[in-house]
């Protein structure tokens, strides 16, 4: 359905894809996972026809993203990063225009089966100026459903919803992928596992890793940082910490916050709890942290140049992972003491 | 076609809901009625009839103000809000997108030049045994035709920015230099000024049309200054996408 070749786009000197590859067949929901200015978009707009690369080839749904652009753009739903809305019309007229430019015939219910499938019946006619963050993104992506397309491409389509906003759009695009190809781009590493049925990840225009979520999954394991916090005095509690087994590092990060590395394979929070609070300090916080998505490829891509075995690298990507998995919405914060 | 009768329509009704547009009609209207009181009683004072000219001096004057202020939305507004890439997505070809705005464009304007038809009325009836007809029809062709290269125009600088305060200064200077680009050629004496002088809108515009007088190759001139124009704008839109 997608098919990627050798993609290339530069902007001016800079080099936003360089090269990538990669396809993605009916009923499947491929998940585009890197940090900010990876090249997610930039792709994307290749793909649904916006612009064309510099060099490479690109099709989808069985036609050639350059040569057949109308073709493609028919057969593709696309929700843009920056949710296209026309603030002065009202959701009805906005979805009602887009459904005539694409020549649908009975245009009011189709209008309103997608908007029942983003639950916004309720506001069709109310301005889209006055729609909160969540509803317009949810307008967005009706507009991308309007024609029933084979493809739907989808640039974040959950950034700036609220949890139970995220598990909705979530499991609707769950429900789109079993007859669809789904192409979706996300920075949340637990959004991808979520609901892809396989991972690619981006970074600085190359693709550094391809996976299904079970394998990612199946490959999490290593050492895990949490970060500890006291009230009060602190005088000695970096000795007690470091004498626990199968610490790590101990730092003090603030004067009442300390980080910790463990061994991998062990939970040793319940021992550090016990150690901290029966030597009578005040244990008010203890959490996992993780590294931001930005910093796994800062570090992946740091780490090219000479090679790494891939030991190294999925050594790296699993502690990463495995930090990422743990603090979902809620933000584990697990108290105790 | 069908596409850009979606578009056009889009822009015309959004023009209704626009205070701006209203704002610039209004402007339009109130300032062509100041002007054309003073003439009317000018003419009346110095005993001749007043006919059409005196609307459509000013009119055409004033267009030249009016309309970057009206084109100035069609397509900057779309870059900046994002939704360009909506309709780039679309399929919609480029010079659909590109006609439909201009059209839609086109359609408002005409809608406030029907409203400058009272005036000529007004004349009508107080000028015995009533104004010169001939002159009405043709300046009014003349003013339809000029108008929609203004808008074509307007469309066109419209996709080169974002920002609409810029699109209405170029579009203005864009105006200006094609409405006295004839000028120097009276210092050049007969030669050399051929060409300036053809592309002159007032060349096209106060000799013929606003004497009175239909000549086709002012109508080919205002035709093909639109369509230059549309094709330019639709050049300017697909050159984004290789940026």
């Amino acid at each position: 359905m997608i098919q990627v070749e050798g993609l290339t786009k530069d902007y001016g000197l800079r080099r936003a894809i360089d090269g990538i590859s990669f396809h993605a067949s009916k009923g499947e929901i491929l998940g585009f996972l890197g940090p900010n200015g990876a090249g997610k978009t930039t792709t994307m707009r290749i793909l649904t026809g916006y612009m064309p690369p510099t060099s490479g080839k690109a099709s989808v749904a069985g036609y050639d993203v350059i040569e057949r652009s109308l073709e493609v753009r028919r057969r593709v739903g696309y929700l843009p990063e920056t949710v296209p809305l026309y603030p002065d019309m009202t959701v009805f007229e906005y979805l009602k225009f887009m459904a005539d430019l694409r020549h649908l015939s009975q245009v009011e219910d189709k209008v309103d089966d997608v908007l029942e499938l983003v639950h916004m019946e309720d506001r069709a006619d109310g301005y889209i100026a006055n729609l909160s963050k969540g509803m317009r993104q949810r307008v967005g992506l009706a507009q991308a459903l309007l024609h029933q397309p084979e493809v739907l491409i989808l640039d974040e389509p959950t950034i700036g919803l609220d949890p139970a906003q995220i598990h909705e759009v979530r499991d609707l695009i769950q429900d789109l992928g079993r007859e669809r190809t789904i192409l979706l781009s996300t920075h949340i590493l637990s959004e991808a596992q979520q609901v892809c049925n396989r991972v690619l990840i981006i970074n600085k225009g190359k693709i550094v890793a391809e996976d299904s979520p079970e394998n990612l999954r199946s490959r999490i394991a290593g050492s895990q940082r949490f970060r500890l916090a006291v009230l009060g005095e602190t005088e000695g509690l970096e000795k007690i910490i470091r004498d626990v087994p199968g610490i790590k590092t101990v730092a003090a990060n603030d004067r009442s916050v300390f980080e910790f590395e463990t061994t991998p394979g062990q939970d040793v929070r319940p021992l550090v709890s016990r150690a901290v609070v029966s030597a009578g300090y005040d244990l008010v916080e203890l959490y996992p942290i993780g590294l931001s998505l930005e910093e796994i490829f800062l570090q992946l891509t740091r780490d090219e140049p000479r090679a790494p075995e891939m030991a190294e690298v999925d050594d790296l990507l699993n502690t990463a992972l495995d930090e990422q998995l743990d603090q979902p919405e809620e933000d584990a914060s697990e108290l105790k003491g | 076609m069908r596409n850009i009768w979606t578009i056009a329509a889009r822009e015309f009704k959004l023009y209704f809901s626009s205070p701006a547009a209203y704002l610039v009609a209004t402007m339009l209207l109130v300032v062509m009625g100041i002007i054309f009181y003073t003439n009317v009683v000018g003419s009346i004072l110095n005993q001749f009839p007043p006919n059409t000219q005196v609307v459509l001096g000013p009119l055409v004057t004033l267009l030249l103000f009016a309309t970057p202020a009206i084109t100035m939305r069609l397509l900057a507004e779309e870059q900046r809000q994002g939704t360009l890439e909506l309709l780039l997505t679309a399929p919609v070809r480029d010079y659909e997108l590109i006609v439909g705005k201009w059209l839609g464009g086109f359609l408002f304007m005409l809608s406030i030049l029907a409203l400058t038809w009272l005036y000529p009325i007004f004349l009508n009836q107080i000028v015995d045994p009533g104004i010169d007809q001939g002159i009405l029809v043709s300046g009014y062709l003349g003013v339809i035709l000029f108008m929609g290269s203004l808008v074509a125009i307007g469309v066109a600088v419209s996709s080169l920015f974002s920002n609409q305060i810029a699109v209405f200064f170029t579009t203005l200077g864009v105006f200006l230099v094609l409405w006295l680009i004839s000028l120097p050629t009276q210092a050049m004496g007969a030669t050399g000024g051929e060409l300036l002088r053809y592309l002159d809108f007032s060349e096209h515009f106060y000799s013929t049309f606003y004497q009175g007088v239909i000549d086709l190759s002012d109508i080919i001139y205002f035709l093909s200054l639109t369509a230059l124009a549309l094709f330019l704008g639709t050049m300017s839109l697909e050159s984004r996408r290789w940026r």
